[in-house]
């Protein structure tokens, strides 16, 4: 009996032992400090707005006075509210102090990986589509494939830069500091005091343009939106940094400035890409009468084409005619020597992958349940970004640059895409399997490719020391889509050079917005 | 000795748990003091069904997903009481329709140390109560963040196991459960979606337990046995719809099959075992028909 129990004994200390060894794993983006701006960009009221023609166009009315009887109301409830802070709420307070910017554009990276996911084929073989009217009902509506999530953090970042353009307009206009300077007895509570005009709030600004874009945009997710958007702007107030009516005040100024993003975005085609029927055979009659082989979905069932009438959206940064003015010449024709040998090159690279090759495949692969590779840049982006003590609205500044042109890279890599619709190297040679899903779009050029190649242009403009790792990733990003087995080597060189094309449209802008 | 035809135990969507079945760490049967037990076995697993959380269906971008294994298994008896067992597979993965690319490599290597602490008759056979501690942990740095073609999680475990069996006369029966602490893992991306989006390369592996019942007859040349297995995962998260699996999914399952060793008459010591096993419920796992064939081969260093 002893053996028994020394056995007994000494298996339970090794599981207790085991089971005490942590699991959790922690997130880069957690524990992040609160921003301490470097500068906090008082002239940004006078930089170029995207679709706001006046950063006064809507009127935010002047504050009370701060010896008002309402004044000294809002200062009393942060008071009591700072009298009773829990931890939970002081997390809140950590999580959003760190940049609201930040938070959204990782709350909607979020949004993007959940609604990544194509539909699963009716009982006949034919796709259903999502639809917006209905967005709860299976397909979940939206589809955040890499053209609507590119164009839907556009979108948001955009407005939201604009909106803060008009937020800090008012915060000089009316200079009123924020409630842990006018008040003594208000406490900084988790966060760094700035000399930042508090009204309007630039938190609740974000929160209102955000929380409204998003009723067009990820429409099946405006009550758990509109719950953080509130979390935000309960945890500005409790943290001392703003007051109700600078709240208020904000979150009325974001949302009036959502309005104008959602009109532009109502008409901008983006609604029509999907395409009909029709349509889609078109692509084939078009491209077999010019005497080439065109794509074909690689799916079972034969899955309709991505957003194949995407290449019509109305970009940000250049007009429809510059589109076309960035669709490079075509690809080798299919059964040429020079195709055959991209072929052959993809099949040699891809039938034994070394395991170098398929840890950048899965690195880069942002595919099916991810953020795709537009969200991708917008991590990296973020990453470098918290380190720079950044204000607000230059955040919003940057990552409106950033998406911009990720979504201008999808409208102009569609454009080629469809232009050409040229098959994938499984299409020409069925023995190349790949190291991650094959999209269901054409080949030529390579999406990752164009992203990776603009992103990181406009990210070495906007962070030059960084400008050779970026373009050292973009290259990898390329690569991955050779060696995965999903694209031709000509595909991600001529995408690579697409992509670096529409950055310098960025840089354009960047350069003439009054923000250097 | 035992052989191992549980290595199908952990086959989680055509893939192999990085558990350490490597031999029987499950049964009740030892190796004698300077027995040493060396074999190879042949596995052949397959399914074209699969749960996406609860909800079966099948994927015409997958057909048939095959694993195959070559496990190279060794079981020394340091007394009669203890045995020290060690395994090594190697894993091909394949799918029969749509793109993706198989794989293959060596997996995990598993270490395991088995100790019979405690035996005495009871009624009118023998009950003997056996505990197993395991080590597990990836021979190479094989890509696990591309399922259901990787050929393993890449986690590190320990666990420990009890097992009670009791024979009377040929018939035995043997209860055996091993909860299984999993370590962490690493993937190539850095980011990924589970119930939310997590911002980090490290992927929680949700701890398990394995268990089994097996009752059938059991003689110095021969066993022959029914076998239920069951493996749950405590937590993980759910694949969803038309997603791809995960290293963290919460992988339930539960099989049935028949398995047996037999001593070849005209050679001495040379063992050969088979094994037939079917899942009949399961959770973010494939519904595998798994087949075992092995070849074992005792050395005595006894004089």
């Amino acid at each position: 009996m002893r053996n028994l129990f020394f056995s007994i004994a000494g298996l339970t200390v090794l599981l207790l032992i085991a089971s005490s060894c942590q699991k959790e794993v922690t997130n880069r983006n957690s524990n992040l400090p609160s921003l301490q701006p470097v500068n906090n960009d008082l002239n940004a009221g006078t930089w170029r707005t995207v679709l706001l023609s006046r950063p006064d166009s809507f009127t935010v009315a002047a504050p009370v006075a701060t010896n008002s009887p309402l004044y000294a109301a809002d200062i009393n409830e942060i008071k009591s509210l700072q009298q009773h802070i829990s931890s939970d709420q002081a997390n809140t307070i950590r999580y959003w102090a760190a940049g609201g910017v930040l938070r959204w554009n990782e709350i909607m990276r979020g949004l993007v990986a959940k609604y990544n996911l194509a539909a699963v084929q009716n009982a006949d073989g034919s796709y259903p589509i999502p639809s917006p009217a209905n967005p709860l009902a299976y397909p979940l509506f939206p589809f955040s494939n890499p053209p609507y999530a590119a164009r839907a953090y556009a979108y948001i970042s955009a407005a939201q830069y604009d909106a803060l353009v008009a937020c800090w307009y008012y915060k000089t206009k009316y200079n009123r500091a924020a409630p842990y300077k006018t008040d003594s007895s208000v406490a900084a509570k988790f966060i760094t005091k700035t000399d930042l005009p508090s009204y309007p709030s630039e938190a609740a600004v974000l929160a209102g343009v955000t929380a409204e874009m998003m009723k067009l945009l990820f429409p099946g997710e405006i009550a758990s939106i509109q719950s953080k958007a509130e979390e935000q702007e309960e945890a500005t107030i409790m943290s001392g940094a703003a007051t109700r009516a600078d709240i208020v005040a904000g979150e009325t100024l974001g949302r009036q400035v959502a309005e104008l993003f959602i009109t532009r975005a109502r008409g901008d085609n983006a609604g029509k890409a999907v395409g009909t029927p029709t349509d889609w055979a078109n692509f084939v009659t078009v491209t077999t009468s010019q005497g080439l082989t065109p794509w074909y979905s690689l799916e079972s069932p034969k899955r309709p084409p991505m957003l194949p009438l995407f290449y019509k959206v109305k970009p940000f940064l250049f007009d429809s005619a510059t589109v076309v003015s960035l669709r490079p010449g075509p690809p080798p024709a299919v059964g040429s020597d020079q195709m055959n040998q991209q072929t052959d090159e993809v099949y040699s690279l891809v039938k034994n992958p070394s395991r170098g090759n398929i840890g950048i495949v899965e690195k880069w692969a942002d595919g099916t349940g991810t953020y795709t590779p537009p969200g991708h840049w917008n991590a990296i982006a973020a990453d470098d970004f918290v380190h720079q003590n950044f204000s607000e609205v230059r955040w919003a500044r940057n990552m409106a640059l950033l998406n911009m042109t990720l979504m201008d890279a999808a409208i102009v890599c569609w454009d080629i895409k469809y232009h050409y619709f040229n098959p994938r190297p499984t299409q020409l040679n069925p023995s190349i399997k790949s190291l991650t899903g094959i999209p269901n779009f054409p080949s030529y050029v390579s999406g990752h490719s164009v992203f990776s190649g603009s992103a990181s242009t406009i990210l070495g403009y906007l962070l030059p020391e960084n400008a050779a790792k970026y373009t050292s990733m973009a290259s990898e990003a390329a690569r991955s889509r050779l060696v995965g087995g999903l694209h031709y080597r000509i595909d991600c060189e001529v995408g690579m050079t697409v992509g670096n094309n529409v950055g310098n449209y960025a840089i354009l802008r960047a350069q003439n917005d009054g923000a250097n | 000795m035992r052989t191992n035809f549980k290595i199908w135990f952990a086959l989680v969507l055509g893939l192999i748990s990085s558990l350490a079945h490597g031999q029987t760490a499950e049964d009740a049967i030892m190796m004698g003091k300077k027995q040493w037990c060396n074999g190879i076995t042949y596995m052949h697993s397959g399914w074209n069904e699969y749960w996406e959380g609860t909800t079966k269906r099948s994927n015409q971008n997958l057909g048939t997903v095959t694993t195959q294994s070559l496990m190279l298994m060794s079981n020394y008896g340091i007394s009669d009481k203890l045995n020290v067992l060690v395994s090594v597979p190697y894993i091909w993965t394949h799918a029969s329709e749509g793109t993706l690319h198989g794989l293959e490599g060596f997996q995990d290597i598993a270490l395991n140390v088995k100790y019979e602490f405690y035996t005495t008759r009871l009624g009118k056979g023998n009950l003997s109560l056996i505990g197993v501690g395991s080590f597990s942990t990836p021979l190479t740095n094989y890509e696990n963040d591309f399922l259901p073609m990787s050929i393993g999680l890449g986690s590190t475990n320990l666990s420990g196991r009890l097992t009670a069996d009791y024979q009377q006369g040929i018939f035995f029966t043997t209860l055996s459960s091993a909860y299984v602490w999993r370590s962490d893992v690493t993937i190539d991306r850095s980011s990924y979606y589970t119930d939310q989006i997590n911002y980090t390369n490290q992927v929680a592996m949700p701890n398990q337990l394995y268990s089994n019942l097996n009752i059938g007859i059991r003689k110095s040349n021969l066993v022959a046995e029914a076998v239920l297995m069951n493996m749950y995962t405590f937590g993980g998260f759910d694949i969803r719809k038309n997603d791809m699996p995960f290293a963290s999914n919460q992988m339930n399952m539960t099989s049935i099959g028949a398995h047996a060793k037999y001593f070849l008459p005209f050679v001495t010591n040379l063992e050969v075992i088979g094994g037939a096993d079917f899942v009949i419920a399961g959770r973010n796992v494939g519904q595998s028909q798994t087949y075992t064939a092995g070849l074992y081969y005792v050395l005595s260093f006894k004089k």
